[in-house]
């Protein structure tokens, strides 16, 4: 009976989802300028819920030297610019198809292939390494399947930086806050020592806002949504369209889904 | 027991003041580390763990030497051990401190170390580690001191203390396996990715522990007025020998799997090691040293003609030690970063910060190992009495 109660209503708040979704994504895509909206909302605007968030990047559609959503990922997140591999602390940022999938290329990969510069971010696995080495839980899954990072629990160990097959993670080897171009007081900024990554911008989704990567990208190369949800606009670009994942064959069953 | 410590000749004094004034100089670098980050350190983005971490993962090993000589006189009632169980305990316990102490220095956050305490995750190999090696530590300070008090005191043990002893065995196999499942565990680096990363770590320390043994016994005999026994030290020499050969084994096992297998992600940090890759070639160097330093060692410790020569045992037991921290230091660590998830290659270079941190946990080790070893030999040479309490079963 109780069972069947909490199934009725876990149906009932997922259609409601998909019926509001589109309203929420369609006026924000149909922006042209970059214009990342602040953390306070004009109205109260419900959390972006979901039972399983993911992304799909559509490489193909990244226009050359565009770094739009760096950029505003980095603003938004409080993420310094040190200026050096060494030190460097980065969410996301792109690669070569090369680096990106090593496993899938070859020497006679096309030009269009071989130019693209793909963006990577954490992959917010379903089964993460980084959670399960983790030794005092800094790091964990929410139910939502968003990988997330506590920056007051993190003992700076690095593990999960040695567990992560993605190279995801960065660690604040240096005092970061004189290295933020310009501080958004609405995201913490991180103390030195603690390790950090994307966060699938969890503190928007809280406040009904995309991420602010796919909100930035003008050529709509990313989307993010429901996996669940077989309405979702992911869920139909899986469909319809061939997809790959960062390493699928270690099991982490990443859950950003790569169209080229 | 302790005031024992306080007795020493000029030699002594001088040997301890340098050891405080090192210990001092990496104490002065420690806390610029907590100042400026660890960004002080030559680890990056890519190669998240460099020389602290390779002296951990070496130095459990090292902690190993205490079983080598426990489970023989107490599970095989070899005598020749009797004497010098206590020293493989008290060695244990300063290497088992020196590998605290570099996790410790290598944390970002260093004040919140207790977390791991108060947010357990029994999911994270880091936190069984932290138990079997805090575990081992307790374990061995105990058995060591108990029967080096009761040999001061010319009493038998008391019988509690014996299945301490016992216990001490597989906790000393557990403190090789966990550490090695915190690289072995990882699906993304295939070079820590091998199901021998626990036994290797266990042939490699049976091997690493009682070479620095040997060389503490020989030191002791020609400086500290105590001899362990030739018998007791050819023994030891044999372990040693074994244990290398081994390990150099195992080292084999991998290279003809990566390589025969051809598979890159495999193969790519073998070649970064012994011949370099894309123009990086940091490591190499290092490894050739490994295996001439190996090879000579085992040569040396299996012929008994030399092996029984004093002048040919003392440069191999270096050799041995000396091979080894490489293999399981940096050459076990650092390749696993090498290439990166993304196939960039960075390498590694530590700096002198780094190195004069890395010097002073080493000198705070060798304060305790020296004051440990100077209350027993001071005990040995007041009392007469065989140590241990007699061994059971055979």
């Amino acid at each position: 009976m109780t069972t069947k109660r909490r199934d009725f209503l876990k149906i009932a708040g997922a259609s409601a989802l998909t019926l509001l979704a589109p309203s929420l994504f369609g006026p924000a895509w149909a922006e042209d300028a970059i214009v990342i909206p602040p953390g306070r909302a004009s109205g109260p605007t419900p959390a972006l819920s979901a039972r399983r968030w993911a992304m799909a990047i559509d490489a193909s559609r990244c226009k050359e030297g565009c770094t739009d959503c760096i950029t505003a990922c980095h603003a938004v997140h409080n993420v310094p610019d040190f200026s050096n591999p060494k030190d460097e602390v980065k969410w996301i940022w792109n690669e070569p198809f090369s680096s990106v999938f090593p496993a899938e290329d070859h020497p006679h990969q096309g030009k269009a292939i071989q130019n693209l510069r793909i963006p990577v971010l954490c992959n917010h696995c379903d089964n993460p390494p980084c959670v399960r080495v983790c030794p005092t839980g800094a790091t964990f899954s929410r139910p939502d399947g968003i990988v997330m990072m506590d920056y007051h629990r993190c003992i700076g160990c690095r593990l999960c930086m040695a567990a992560c097959p993605y190279g995801a993670r960065s660690m604040n080897f240096r005092n970061p806050r004189p290295f933020i171009a310009k501080i958004n007081p609405d995201f913490p900024t991180r103390a030195k020592g603690v390790v950090e990554k994307c966060n699938f911008c969890e503190e928007r989704l809280a406040k009904g806002m995309i991420p602010a990567c796919v909100l930035a990208c003008k050529e709509k190369a990313i989307v993010f949504g429901d996996m669940e949800d077989p309405r979702s606009e992911i869920r139909l670009l899986m469909e319809t369209r061939f997809s790959l994942r960062r390493r699928a064959h270690l099991g982490t069953a990443p859950q950003i889904y790569y169209i080229l | 027991m302790l005031e024992k410590a306080l007795h020493g000749r000029r030699g002594y004094w001088i040997w301890i003041a340098c050891l405080i004034l090192v210990a001092a100089v990496g104490f002065f670098f420690y806390l610029r580390q907590l100042d400026y980050g660890l960004g002080i350190t030559g680890m990056s983005r890519d190669v998240s763990w460099g020389l602290y971490i390779a002296q951990f993962t070496f130095l459990v090993g090292v902690a190993a030497s205490a079983v080598m000589l426990v489970l023989p006189y107490y599970l095989h009632d070899y005598k020749a051990f009797g004497k010098i169980t206590v020293l493989g305990e008290f060695l244990a316990v300063a290497a088992v401190v020196m590998c605290i102490l570099f996790v410790f220095v290598d944390l970002g956050r260093p004040a919140r170390v207790l977390n791991v305490l108060l947010h357990p995750q029994p999911a994270s190999i880091l936190f069984w580690d932290m138990v079997v090696l805090s575990g081992y530590l307790l374990i061995n300070i105990v058995t060591g001191w108990v029967i080096l008090s009761c040999t001061k005191k010319e009493i038998p043990p008391p019988s509690w203390v014996k299945p301490i002893i016992y216990l001490s065995i597989p906790w000393a196999i557990s403190i090789h396996t966990v550490t090695a499942f915190i690289y072995a565990g990882l699906p993304g680096r295939s070079f820590w990715l091998t199901a021998i990363m626990a036994p290797r770590f266990l042939a490699s320390a049976f091997a690493s522990g009682p070479a620095l043994l040997i060389l503490v016994c020989l030191i002791l005999r020609r400086w500290g007025g105590f001899d362990a026994g030739e018998k007791a030290i050819q023994a030891l020499a044999k372990i040693v020998a074994y244990a290398l050969a081994v390990s150099l084994f195992f080292v084999g096992v991998e290279l003809f799997t990566a390589f025969y297998s051809g598979i890159p992600e495999h193969e790519a940090q073998f070649i970064y090691l012994f011949a370099g890759l894309h123009g990086h070639s940091g490591l190499v160097g290092w490894m050739w040293a490994f295996a001439v330093l190996a090879a000579g060692a085992l040569a040396a410790l299996l012929i008994p003609g030399l092996r029984k020569q004093e002048k040919w045992l003392a440069p191999a037991c270096v050799a041995v030690f000396a091979s080894l921290w490489i293999e399981k230091g940096l050459g076990l660590v650092i390749p696993g970063f090498i290439p990166s998830p993304l196939e960039a290659m960075t390498e590694y270079h530590p700096t002198g910060p780094e190195i004069a941190i890395t010097l002073g946990v080493w000198a705070v080790g060798f304060l305790i190992l020296t004051a440990f070893y100077k209350i027993f030999t001071a005990v040995r040479g007041a009392a007469s009495m065989p140590a241990g309490p007699t061994a059971g079963g055979r």
